[in-house]
């Protein structure tokens, strides 16, 4: 096996024994997973579970207590987010963070220009645009990003991420704040872009939308990693239930996408 | 992006040559020392702008820069004989690498504090040349006036001198402009917007930070050698006024940061105010205390200068008022 097969086997993002401590808080604690190619793997749990820190954790924003973060088979456990991002990794914010003096366009380029494209500004122009005519955002290009309304900035958000052409795309919450419309759409966008055969690690509190998206999902309480499993046999798993929401009805109701949001 | 479409960079272009030119064509002596003053501060003005206004760190000692380039360029002249081009292309080297050291030392702070560090970086430069025998310690270097025979006499280094700064000034807002809409200026912009947001989509930040600092630094550092040249004296009290710093940010804050017009418009203003201020017995002490009022006026009521006023209260303006 050649070294270029051993790192195409290899899971894109494994997640080994990862701690992540905040004074006596221990925000994450034990977690380990592989996320191999293509896959979309959805995370859960409840407000507090760590869900953000662990992504902090993965893209460099964080050093982990303990543990290490792998991806594409190399340690990036201590890294600064500007050198993971460009192995091939993206995110999005739960609290969007536009760069709000500047334009839409100038926003998306700059993903396009830093992030593992690594493109000169005419090519990352390019992609920017293509990018934003992808997620609808082309007639705003001109406008200051801080003028923009939440779903627009969760757009722009998506748009600067993806401009970089990541091989793995983190998203927090880019449902949240969302109307069902908006919602269906962005449902329809990430699967658009697993297509184009990126993976997608993605935090969601909208049930339906996730268990509909997820080929598997993993669900985080105080931390731990409490379960692991295909979207029904998390739906099923009475441990999460309780866990989760500390009501099986309410969770039941939840799940069966009755209600929208939690 | 073809920078060279955008109407601001001609804007910019033809004031700074009528500007430039006009103590040639009106041949006026007074015209001239008023125009060197205001060139010399749209220089000071646009270089602080790309550390200011691109990348979002206020320098507020900034001047240390100038004030070594002086130094550097006088005692070149006077003791090893250097001509004048040299020392000028040494004191802009000698700044630079000052900001190579300070960046790699201060600029992991943010906000206040690197504020903060600057202004005590430039206290400690001005006490060590204070001490420093070389370059004279507190009575500084005084050129001979027989250097200028070299120039054509002091008349003629007085034009000499007005056309490098002039040059120089022209070169800085070109340049500022081609960065602005470079790629490695959007990730100056992308700092200055949101530091953590830049780092997570791949900005570099230490180095583009400290690449920022010694762009800003290179132009006053050889302008500080002209000045002192055309001085002919240096003497460390008025090489790091620290007054002289805080003049550039409002100059910058006047204009508006992080445009290119803005340096240039808030540095003539505040020259000409300046020159009417210490003309008019009333406010001649008082030019500190009102370039601070300034100051706090900006801050509280435009804070975007000027230019970036019209800017976002025009919005057609945007693009001609880059
Ligand atoms: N920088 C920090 N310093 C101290 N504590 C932190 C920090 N970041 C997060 N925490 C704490 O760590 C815990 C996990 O927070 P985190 O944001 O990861 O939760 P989450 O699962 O994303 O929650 P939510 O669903 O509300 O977004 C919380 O108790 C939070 O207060
Ligand atoms: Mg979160």
């Amino acid at each position: 096996m050649s070294l270029q097969q051993y790192v195409e086997n290899q899971p894109l993002l494994q997640v080994q024994n990862v701690s992540k401590r905040f004074g006596g808080l221990l925000a994450v604690a034990e977690v380990s997973f592989d996320l191999p190619q293509g896959q979309i793997l959805g995370l859960i749990g409840p407000n507090g579970a760590g869900k953000t820190t662990l992504f902090n954790v993965i893209t460099g924003v964080y050093t982990p207590t303990e543990g290490h973060v792998l991806f594409r088979g190399v340690d990036v456990s201590g890294w600064p987010p500007y050198n993971v991002v460009r192995l091939g990794l993206a995110r999005t914010h739960q609290i969007v963070r536009p760069l709000n003096d500047l334009t839409v366009l100038e926003n998306v380029m700059a993903g396009a220009c830093y992030g593992y494209a690594q493109l000169p500004l005419r090519e990352a122009r390019e992609v920017a645009l293509e990018v934003m005519e992808f997620l609808g955002l082309a007639d705003r290009r001109d406008m200051l990003a801080g003028s923009l309304n939440v779903a627009q900035k969760k757009r722009l958000e998506l748009a600067r991420a993806l401009a970089s052409r990541p091989r793995l795309l983190l998203l927090d919450e880019v449902l949240a704040g969302l109307n069902p419309t908006e919602i269906a759409e962005m449902v329809e966008v990430v699967h658009k872009i697993r297509e184009q055969g990126v993976t997608i690690f993605i935090i969601e509190h909208v049930m339906h939308a996730l268990m509909n998206v997820s080929d598997r999902v993993i669900v985080l309480d105080y931390g731990r990693l409490i379960a692991e499993g295909t979207p029904d046999e998390i739906a099923n798993n009475p441990q999460v239930i309780e866990a989760y929401l500390g009501d099986p009805k309410l969770a039941e109701k939840l799940l069966s996408g009755e209600e929208e949001d939690v | 992006m073809n920078s060279w479409k955008y109407p601001a960079f001609w804007i910019a272009l033809v004031l700074l040559l009528i500007g430039g030119f006009l103590p040639w064509v009106t041949g006026s002596r007074t015209t001239r020392e008023t125009m060197f003053l205001i060139l010399l501060s749209v220089a000071l003005a646009s270089s602080l702008n790309i550390l200011l206004g691109y990348a979002g760190y206020v320098s507020f000692g900034h001047i240390v820069f100038f004030g070594l380039g002086g130094y550097v360029g006088i005692y070149l002249i006077s003791r090893l004989g250097w001509p004048l081009s040299l020392a000028t292309v040494a004191g802009g080297l000698m700044a630079a690498l000052l900001a190579l050291l300070l960046g790699l030392a201060i600029l992991r702070l943010r906000g206040a504090y690197f504020a903060l560090a600057t202004i005590g970086v430039n206290e400690a430069v001005r006490t060590f040349i204070n001490n420093f025998q070389p370059f004279g310690g507190p009575i500084g270097m005084e050129l001979d006036f027989s250097v200028y025979q070299q120039y054509g006499g002091a008349a003629n280094m007085q034009w000499l001198t007005y056309w490098a700064v002039f040059l120089l000034t022209v070169a800085v807002v070109i340049f500022s402009y081609g960065l602005k809409f470079s790629r490695f200026g959007l990730g100056l912009m992308a700092i200055r917007e949101d530091e953590d947001a830049a780092m997570v989509m791949g900005v570099r930040t230490p180095s583009a930070k400290t690449i920022a600092y010694v762009l800003s630094a290179i132009v006053p550092g050889m302008l500080g050698v002209l000045f002192f040249f055309r001085n002919s004296s240096v003497e460390p009290h008025e090489a790091f006024r620290l007054h002289r710093s805080i003049e550039m940010i409002v100059m910058v804050m006047l204009g508006g940061q992080g445009t290119v017009l803005g340096p240039l418009f808030g540095a003539a203003a505040y020259e000409s105010i300046r020159s009417y201020l210490l003309t008019s017995p009333l406010f001649k002490d008082l030019q500190l205390a009102i370039a601070g009022l300034l100051l706090l006026l900006i801050v509280l009521f435009v804070p975007s200068g000027v230019v970036g006023w019209l800017r976002s209260r025009f919005r057609k303006l945007w693009r001609v008022l880059e």
